[in-house]
């Protein structure tokens, strides 16, 4: 009987607390989308920012960070991709595999802090390439690449072995069978992890404030030429991005309405990482069924 | 006959292909491989600069309790105290709701709240830390202020801002560990007489405890490297803390405000990169720890 009484207040106790959790949780949510949602309309979304003036919007910021993503994915799913496909089809059991494998844990254990200041220290410094998006670009690959690689691998751990050995006794290669079999089979996979990897980085914030600055200049967004200085899409002009701004117009103050422009900011992220989200479930069942079919 | 043996001489396009396929994949590992060593290296060696270029010594570094740089005084040792106690605070409140949060969703809530909680869970671990020390600066700042005095911003400030960020963190991995418990476990147990709390408290969480331990070190190494989150709240005063609501500044916080007023190759600017390196090894720490806990987690 006693038993069973401890059992009861117990759940009650249990219960409760989460219970509590889960209203910090909504509250917090709930806090960033009711005050930050009537801060957001299209003049915010698209008109540049002001440094001393109220209104300014968050048009260059939104795009930088959109179009760092972009960078950043260019660079990190290719290289994430074949380092998976080594680790998972080529890999022998050996010290040297360990080694690696380990070198990839400690790179995803460090703080984004650091990568931002060695990013710093190699590609604005040494490499020359000042604060700019490749620089961000690049120090973002660096924090990218070790989920990405474990997702990617994982993805491919999934595929039966029965289809590799299918394919190989029918005389293919061994990177015929990676590239024709296992990733279309694992392409679900792949491309939910690349999603969700996306994600996180388009929100990354301390890797950003010494690579791609905190600083964006006047751009045109009617330039299409990536070599000239004002255009959009060239890869070297400084840009802060959305995640920079906030903790920048909060920490500088400069601006009279950084509690208007940071909450619709930040709303305006929240959301962002909702649909990235979200799309990332969306795809992966849409290939999943495809390939059912 | 010529070319027939020439084409069991050469290689096939099969072959080829192979090779193309290792170098390539191979190649990518080698440029993994060597980020990691250029990483360690950079950073190590100018972390050092301090003591070997400017011959400013180890130990006053690490006990000094004075960080003034414009006085020649580098002591590390007010941060390393916060960034410790921060971490601490926020991983002692955390672990329990997280448990406790993980529990109930794995044991006691229907499947189907379950489905809805999932989403929700992913969105918070993605919710970028500028926006969670954004929350900390706008509403916990000013109610710590009202409630104990002073300005607000301070070590308690920091420790609600990381406890926020890590919950999710924490809470989604544990989640992941109970499930991983075999339903037998649960089952056998049942079929012993017990009730549903004995179960969890003598069967499910003890046969996870060291994917729960997993979490939480998990969890603190993320608190120990956030860097904007706290600086925004912390007060950035990097002086010994003698409170939890006084204002202090760790690793993070120095390193951010820092390194772009100084510069490079200065003293001042090599006790900064110093401060990076406590940071790296730090997170070797962690890391050893966790392979620690995993390889005795595996006996």
């Amino acid at each position: 009987m006693r038993a069973e009484k401890v059992d009861k207040i117990a759940t009650a106790v249990v219960l409760s607390l989460a219970g509590l959790v889960g209203l910090l949780i909504i509250s917090f949510l709930g806090y960033l989308l009711v005050v930050g949602l009537p801060n957001v309309s299209w003049h915010f979304l698209f008109s540049p920012a002001e440094s001393f003036k109220s209104g300014g919007g968050i048009r260059d910021q939104l795009f930088n960070s959109l179009y760092l993503v972009v960078l950043t994915m260019l660079v990190s799913v290719p290289l994430a991709l074949c380092a998976a496909i080594y680790l998972s089809e080529y890999a022998p059991q050996n010290r040297l595999t360990a080694t690696l494998r380990l070198a990839i844990e400690v790179l995803s254990s460090l703080p984004s802090v650091v990568i931002g200041l060695f990013g710093y220290l190699v590609f604005v410094l040494q490499f020359g390439l000042d604060f700019s998006l490749l620089a961000g670009a690049l120090a973002l690959t660096i924090l990218n690449l070790p989920l990405l690689t474990r997702s990617c691998e994982d993805a491919l751990q999934q595929v039966p072995q029965l289809q590799r050995q299918a394919g190989l006794g029918l005389g293919m290669s061994k990177w015929r069978v990676t590239t024709k079999i296992v990733l279309p089979a694992a392409l679900s996979g792949i491309i939910t992890g690349a999603i969700l990897s996306a994600g996180r980085i388009f929100g990354e914030a301390a890797a950003l404030i010494y690579t791609a600055g905190q600083s964006s200049p006047a751009i045109s967004y009617t330039d299409w030429n990536p070599f000239s200085p004002t255009s959009f899409l060239n890869p070297l002009r400084p840009a802060e991005t959305l995640a920079v701004h906030i903790w920048k117009v909060n920490s500088e103050g400069l601006v009279p309405d950084a509690r208007a422009v940071s909450n619709g900011s930040a709303a305006v992220l929240i959301i962002t990482i909702l649909a990235f989200n979200l799309l990332a479930r969306l795809v992966g069942y849409l290939i999943k069924r495809r390939l059912a079919k | 006959m010529d070319k027939v043996k020439q084409e069991l001489l050469t290689p096939s396009a099969e072959s080829r292909q192979e090779w193309r396929g290792k170098i390539i994949s191979y190649l990518a590992i080698i440029v993994i491989g060597g980020l990691v060593a250029t990483i360690l290296i950079f950073l190590t060696s100018k972390g050092v600069a301090l003591f070997i270029q400017d011959g400013y010594s180890l130990g006053k570094f690490l006990s000094g309790v004075n960080w003034q740089p414009s006085h020649h005084l580098y002591g590390a040792l007010p941060m390393i105290v916060t960034s410790f106690a921060v971490t601490l605070l926020a991983g002692i409140v955390a672990l329990p709701l997280a448990l406790v949060s993980a529990v109930a969703i794995t044991e006691m809530l229907p499947p189907r709240v379950n489905q809805l909680i999932q989403p929700v869970i992913e969105l918070l671990v993605g919710v970028p830390s500028v926006v969670y020390g954004y929350v900390g600066l706008t509403v916990i700042v000013p109610r710590l202020g009202r409630l104990f005095g002073g300005t607000g911003f301070g070590i308690l400030a920091a420790t609600c801002v990381l406890f926020l960020m890590v919950l999710p963190t924490m809470t989604s991995m544990t989640i992941d560990n109970l499930r991983q418990v075999p339903k037998q476990y649960r089952l056998a147990s049942a079929g012993l007489g017990a009730t549903r709390w004995q179960t969890i408290t003598r069967v499910v969480i003890p046969s996870a405890k060291g994917g729960i331990l997993t979490a939480m070190i998990f969890g603190m190494a993320r608190a120990f490297g956030e860097a904007l989150a706290v600086q925004m709240v912390i007060g950035n005063a990097a002086v010994m803390p003698h409170g939890l609501m006084s204002s202090a500044a760790t690793l993070t916080s120095v390193l951010t405000t820092g390194i772009g007023n100084t510069v490079m190759g200065t003293t001042s600017n090599n006790a900064l990169w110093s401060l990076a390196l406590i940071l790296l090894l730090m997170s070797l720490a962690f890391n050893l720890l966790l392979r620690l806990v995993a390889k005795k987690g595996a006996h």
